[in-house]
């Protein structure tokens, strides 16, 4: 329980650099990255077997892949937080000659990165290949990968979600950060997602439903029963169910600050909701 | 030079990469095939056989096809990611965009059945766009090799460059004209016959169009220098160049869309460097159709009778 804690006052700092880059950008996405703030810190700071002194090719570690590459605020901070690369970096966000992309990239050399991502729907093949090549290698890590949901409406995450089962390729765990929400509106509004974890079943998937996709305990316990389930056979899909803008009042459960950073005023007023834990990063 | 330029067989090129991929596999253990539903077409039979730990069967999936790639690529591995021209650039651009070219990934996009010479299957099937898409993509080599034993030898050679290729070939039996022993060397254009009058810069099959039209040539009195560009980016600009300080006109021949291609990349040279009369032979911003690929190479204006008129409205111009 202890951990839980510490994994939570890191998810507070997490949401401060979230608000403060987007803020010092004046751009970006604070919505979906609060919203999987918990899934996040949980991965970096007690699931994943990783080394933050960062080798591209992962060989003998757990790895990531972000496929919503818009949610970078929430990557680069756990990343910064984790040891990658200086927390300072967090400041260049968006910046000109920055590493910190708007959405992330290998081609600046900024350590974690393996792949870019942004548009949408290419992840999930990406980090096919990588469970594939591990298995290849006889290495026996996870690869874990992370979809939005409005992400789903690209036909690529189909294909390879028709391939992986056919492949059973078991040691791979996605997440669906499952807040209903996109640009436009809420995703039953947009292009509904009809029944997902039928849809996944059908498709031939080891399917975990999170209800408490910003319950810390919650997220740990997930991740730590999904990783029981890799080996047998089929692909783990967890479909976690978060609130985009969690943990700060006025950006909660609403699509409106999908895209949208924070002025002087509102950055304030989210800040005061968020205990400054770890320090924050220089301006 | 020229009366050297012969050949006993003719082969597919698309079999010569299915040789060499085989070959390639047998060599280095990190080479993985990938194809999407086409494994009898792209001729890799013979690598699955030998090595199936090392074949991943897509299905009809390319945008995933080139995603996993790219995901073993980073892993280290050196994916062949195979299927038709059309399908591994124009249906997955964005994919080769983003997953391998932006994040620089080692793969090998091996695309068979490119340009009209694919015959039947029509104009849904022949790509005439593909080497200008991927020669704009940053950081993407593009190879258009002209025979069996050429597509063999890239094939195995771009396993040792680190990046993403292009490798395009096709289906037609070819003739089979250069060296089966050849080493190959990308970015490195090969001088097939040295003339005086204009410098023919062919590549893929083309450069057999460009051959036998050389020939018809030479017996009016014509020298045509020959260079095969077999990799249009990089382009050998030195090799471009130097012929032309000798001969002071070109013509580019190339079975793809006149926009975009080795015509193109070949006129950027120029106009930098040594501006001299140019002419394309290239499909005129088109569609191609069903039918038989010589009858097609000669109703898009790709036959040796227009690579032959080129030259001499090339020649007129100086």
């Amino acid at each position: 329980m202890s951990n839980i804690q510490e994994l939570k006052r890191i998810a507070s700092q997490v949401r401060r650099d979230i608000i403060r880059e987007t803020h010092l950008a004046a751009s970006g996405h604070p919505g979906g990255s609060l919203g999987c703030t918990e899934f996040m810190v949980a991965l970096y700071f007690e699931i994943m077997d990783h080394d933050p002194s960062f080798n591209m090719d992962g060989k003998g570690e757990d790895i990531f892949f972000l496929s919503n590459g818009h949610i970078s605020p929430v990557w680069y901070s756990v990343l910064a937080r984790s040891g990658y690369f200086p927390v300072e970096e967090l400041a260049s966000f968006r910046k000109i000659n920055s590493r910190l992309q708007g959405h992330p990239t290998t081609h600046e050399g900024l350590p974690g990165i393996r792949v870019a991502s942004g548009s949408l729907g290419q992840g999930m093949s990406v980090a096919i290949g990588a469970a594939l090549a591990k298995k290849l290698d006889g290495d026996d890590k996870t690869v874990f990968v992370l979809t939005g949901d409005g992400e789903l409406q690209e036909g690529q995450v189909w294909e390879a979600a028709l391939f992986a089962p056919h492949h059973k390729v078991d040691n791979l765990i996605l997440t669906v950060d499952w807040n209903g929400q996109q640009i436009d509106g809420p995703t039953r509004d947009v292009l509904s997602l009809g029944d997902l974890p039928a849809k996944f079943e059908s498709f031939g998937w080891e399917v975990m439903i999170l209800e408490e996709g910003n319950d810390m305990e919650s997220v740990v316990n997930a991740l730590k029963e999904a990783k029981t389930k890799t080996g047998q056979g089929k692909p783990v899909v967890i479909l976690m169910k978060t609130e985009m803008g969690y943990g700060v009042d006025f950006m909660q459960g609403t699509h409106k600050w999908h895209g949208k950073a924070t002025n002087d005023e509102q950055t304030e007023n989210a800040l005061s909701q968020l205990e400054e834990t770890l320090g924050d990063f220089p301006v | 030079m020229l009366d050297q330029l012969t050949y006993t067989e003719k082969k597919a090129t698309r079999d010569g990469f299915g040789a060499g991929v085989f070959e390639l596999g047998n060599q280095n253990d990190q080479v993985v095939a990938l194809c999407a539903d086409l494994v009898g077409s792209l001729k890799i039979q013979k690598f699955i056989d030998t090595h199936p730990e090392r074949f991943i069967q897509t299905g009809i999936s390319e945008a995933n096809m080139m995603g996993i790639a790219a995901g073993l690529a980073t892993a280290g591995k050196i994916p062949y990611a195979t299927t038709f021209a059309n399908f591994a650039t124009g249906r997955v651009y964005d994919q080769l965009r983003q997953s391998i070219a932006y994040s620089h990934k080692n793969v090998k996009v091996c695309a068979s059945h490119a340009g009209l010479t694919l015959g039947e299957d029509g104009a849904t099937h022949q790509i005439l766009e593909d080497i200008g898409m991927t020669r704009m993509l940053p950081g993407f080599t593009v190879i258009n090799p002209c025979d069996y034993n050429q597509t063999k030898a890239a094939t195995i050679a771009i396993a040792e460059h680190y990046g993403p290729v292009y490798l395009r070939f096709g289906r037609p039996s070819w003739p089979n004209f250069t060296p089966a022993d050849q080493k190959f060397e990308i970015g490195k254009a090969l001088l097939l016959n040295e003339g005086t009058d204009v410098s023919i810069f062919a590549t893929g099959h083309m450069v057999w169009q460009a051959i036998e039209a050389a020939k018809g040539l030479a017996a009016e009195g014509i020298s045509c220098e020959i260079i095969n560009i077999h990799t249009i980016k990089p382009l050998d600009e030195e090799a471009v160049l130097d012929s032309v300080s000798k001969t002071g006109c070109v013509v580019s021949c190339e079975e793809h869309n006149r926009y975009g291609g080795l015509g193109d990349a070949i006129a950027q040279v120029l106009v930098k460097n040594n501006p001299v009369p140019m002419e394309y032979v290239a499909v005129n911003d088109t569609f191609g159709e069903s039918g038989k690929p010589f009858e097609l190479l000669g109703k898009y204006g790709l036959g040796v009778d227009d690579v032959k008129a080129a030259v001499k409205r090339a020649i007129d111009r100086k």
